[in-house]
C-alpha cells in the first residue's frame, strides 16, 4: 500500500464557457493535512466539489488509496470520502432530527446497528445524548457543526474533505471545533484536506498549504516555511503578510 | 455628545416566556471611534438597531436614556427618526449582496440616498454620487454607476454602500460587520477606507464586529459585551492589557500562523458572567 492518499492530477473544471480551475495537481499523503488558501472565487472549494464527488464535470485525474475514481461514484466510495460543509445553518436538513439526519448514511449503505454507532459518533463530537432527539435549530451553531462532522464521521470514511468549516462560528466556537478536529484526526487516522480563507485557521491545523488564485494552484509550501517567509509567489506574500500585521496588531 | 445610552434593555417574548436579549447598557459617544465587539447573540446589534428605532415591534425597548444628540429616541416619531436614520447616520451592513437592491444600479442607489436628504436635482445627484464613488476609491466611478450590484465584486459593492451611507453627509457611521463578508485582502482596504474618511470628516464611528483585534486597531475605544452586558470597556490601545477573563479568553483562542500551538485554549465560560450587574 502506498502512503499517497489522495492524487489529484491536472484537475480542471469549467461552468459552461469559463474554466475556473486551470490544471490543478497535488497529492496528500496518509493521515496528513493539506490546506488550500485562496480569496473568494479563486477556485478552491469548486476543487474539493469535484473531488467529493459533488460535481461530474471536470478533466484530469482523482486519485483516492491509488485507484483513479470514475466521473459517477460508487456508493462504496462515499463511506470512504466524505465532505463538511461551511455553514451549518444551511447543510442540515430542518425537518429532521439529529437521530434521523445521523441514520440517513447507514441506511443507505445498509450499515447495521445504528443505535450504538449515533451514541458513540455523539460521544466523539463531544455531544450531548439528549441532543440525539433536536432538531437542529434547537442547537446552537458550534453544535450544529459538530452534528455536521458526526454525519461524515458516522460511516466511518478515511478521508474527510472540510470546507471552511469555522468560518461561520465564533473565535470561541472555532477554538474548540478546530480542537476537536485535530483530535479526531488522531483517533481516527483521518487524511484532512481543508479549504479556507484564512491563514491562521489552515496553518493551525495543516502540514502543508496550497495557494490558489485564479483557478491556479500557484504554489505549495509547508506551514514551517509559510511561518518563516519562505515563500516565492507574490500571492502567497500578500496573504501572509495581511495576516502576519493582523497578529503584530496583538502582540504590539 | 452624539450618543447617550443609559440603561438600555430590550427584552422578546416568545410562546409567553420573556428573554432579555439586552440588559442594562450604558454607553456615551462623541464624535470619535467606538468598537462594539462580542459573540453572536450579545447583543451588539440590537443595541446600534436600538439606538435608530429599526426593532420590530415586538421588541420591548426601556431605557434611562436613549438619545441620539438633541433627539430623545424613544419618544422620537418616525417623521423625526426619518431625518436621522441615513441623513444623520449612515448605515453599513455586513453583505452588500442583501443589502443593496439587486433590480437597481448602483448609481441610482446613491442618487436616491444623496436626493432623499439633500433636495437636488437629478443632475446634482450624479455628479455628487459619481465624487462619492470616486471618494471610496473606485477607479471608474462613471462605469460602477452604470453596474447593478451583482455585476460588481463584494469589495466594490461594499464600497457602493459606503458611498451611499456617505451621501447625506452624515455625523456618525455605524457599520455592523461591514467586512466579515469580504476576502482577507479586501477586508483590509475597506476598514482603511472607513477610517480615512471618517477622519477626514470628523465623524463618529460605531464599528460592530466579532473580531477584536481588528476592531482595537481601528478605534479609539472598544467595548466588549456578552449575554447582553457590557463586560469591560477600555482603550482600544489598552486591549492586550485587558482583565477581563471573557476578554482575554477570546484573545487567547484565536489560532495563530506566528506562533503555533498544539491545542487552543478553549473559553471556559463562567455563570458569575451571567449575573447582572447593572441594577
Amino acid at each position: 500500500m502506498s502512503d499517497r492518499m489522495i492524487e489529484v492530477e491536472d484537475l480542471r473544471i469549467s461552468f459552461s464557457s469559463a474554466e475556473v480551475v486551470k490544471g490543478v495537481s497535488f497529492e496528500v499523503d496518509r493521515g496528513e493535512t493539506f490546506g488550500i488558501v485562496g480569496e473568494s472565487g479563486s477556485g478552491k472549494s469548486t476543487v474539493l466539489r469535484a473531488m467529493s464527488g459533488l460535481n461530474e464535470n471536470w478533466d484530469g485525474r482523482i486519485l483516492f488509496n491509488g485507484e483513479a475514481v470514475p466521473k459517477r461514484r460508487s456508493r462504496e466510495f462515499f463511506r470512504k470520502v466524505q465532505m463538511v460543509f461551511q455553514d451549518p445553518f444551511g447543510s442540515l436538513h430542518p425537518r429532521q432530527t439529529i437521530d434521523r439526519i445521523l441514520s440517513e448514511i447507514l441506511l443507505v449503505n445498509r450499515i447495521g446497528d445504528i443505535d450504538r454507532r449515533i451514541n458513540k459518533v455523539l460521544a466523539d463530537v463531544a455531544l450531548p445524548r439528549t441532543s440525539r432527539f433536536r432538531y437542529p435549530h434547537q442547537l446552537s451553531g458550534g453544535q450544529r457543526q459538530r452534528v455536521a462532522i458526526a454525519r461524515a464521521l458516522i460511516a466511518e470514511p478515511k478521508v474527510l474533505l472540510l470546507d471552511e468549516p469555522t468560518s461561520a462560528l465564533d473565535v470561541s466556537v472555532q477554538a474548540e471545533v478546530l480542537n476537536l478536529l485535530a483530535d479526531l484526526r488522531e483517533e481516527h487516522g483521518l487524511t484532512y484536506v481543508m479549504v479556507s480563507h484564512n491563514l491562521a485557521v489552515i496553518s493551525h491545523l495543516c502540514g502543508r498549504v496550497g495557494v490558489m488564485q485564479h483557478g491556479h494552484m500557484v504554489e505549495q509550501v509547508s506551514v514551517e516555511d509559510l511561518r518563516a517567509g519562505n515563500v516565492s509567489h507574490p500571492h502567497t506574500q500578500e496573504l501572509r503578510r495581511l495576516s502576519v500585521g493582523l497578529e503584530d496588531l496583538q502582540d504590539a | 455628545m452624539l450618543v447617550d445610552i443609559k440603561n438600555l434593555r430590550i427584552a422578546f417574548t416568545s410562546r409567553g416566556k420573556r428573554f432579555e436579549a439586552v440588559r442594562g447598557i450604558s454607553l456615551s459617544l462623541g464624535r470619535e471611534k467606538l468598537g462594539i465587539v462580542g459573540e453572536s447573540g450579545s447583543g451588539k446589534s440590537l443595541t446600534a438597531r436600538a439606538l435608530m428605532k429599526l426593532l420590530p415591534k415586538t421588541a420591548e425597548v426601556t431605557a434611562d436614556t436613549l438619545r441620539y444628540d438633541d433627539v430623545d429616541v424613544l419618544k422620537a416619531s418616525e417623521r423625526q427618526m426619518r431625518k436621522i436614520r441615513g441623513g444623520r447616520v449612515g448605515f453599513v451592513l455586513q453583505d452588500p449582496k442583501y443589502s443593496l437592491n439587486p433590480v437597481k444600479t448602483i448609481g441610482s442607489q446613491v442618487d436616491e440616498a444623496w436626493r432623499e436628504h439633500k433636495r437636488g436635482s437629478a443632475r446634482e445627484a450624479r455628479e455628487a454620487t459619481l465624487d462619492l464613488l470616486d471618494q471610496v476609491m473606485i477607479r471608474d466611478p462613471k462605469k460602477v454607476y452604470a453596474s447593478y450590484p451583482h455585476e460588481v465584486s463584494g469589495g466594490m459593492g461594499q464600497r457602493a454602500m459606503i458611498a451611499m451611507a456617505l451621501a447625506p453627509n452624515p455625523e456618525l457611521l455605524i457599520a455592523d460587520e461591514p467586512t466579515s463578508a469580504l476576502d482577507a485582502t479586501v477586508q483590509a482596504e475597506i476598514l482603511r477606507l472607513i477610517n480615512d474618511l471618517v477622519e477626514k470628516r470628523g465623524m463618529g464611528l460605531i464599528l460592530i464586529s466579532h473580531d477584536l483585534p481588528l476592531v482595537s486597531h481601528f478605534c479609539d475605544r472598544v467595548c466588549v459585551m456578552y449575554s447582553g452586558q457590557i463586560m469591560e470597556e477600555m482603550a482600544a490601545s489598552d486591549l492586550m492589557n485587558a482583565q477581563h477573563p471573557y476578554t482575554r479568553g477570546l484573545l487567547n483562542c484565536m489560532p495563530s500562523l506566528m506562533h503555533p500551538r498544539d491545542r487552543l485554549p478553549v473559553l471556559t465560560r463562567e455563570d458569575s458572567w451571567q449575573e447582572e450587574t447593572a441594577r
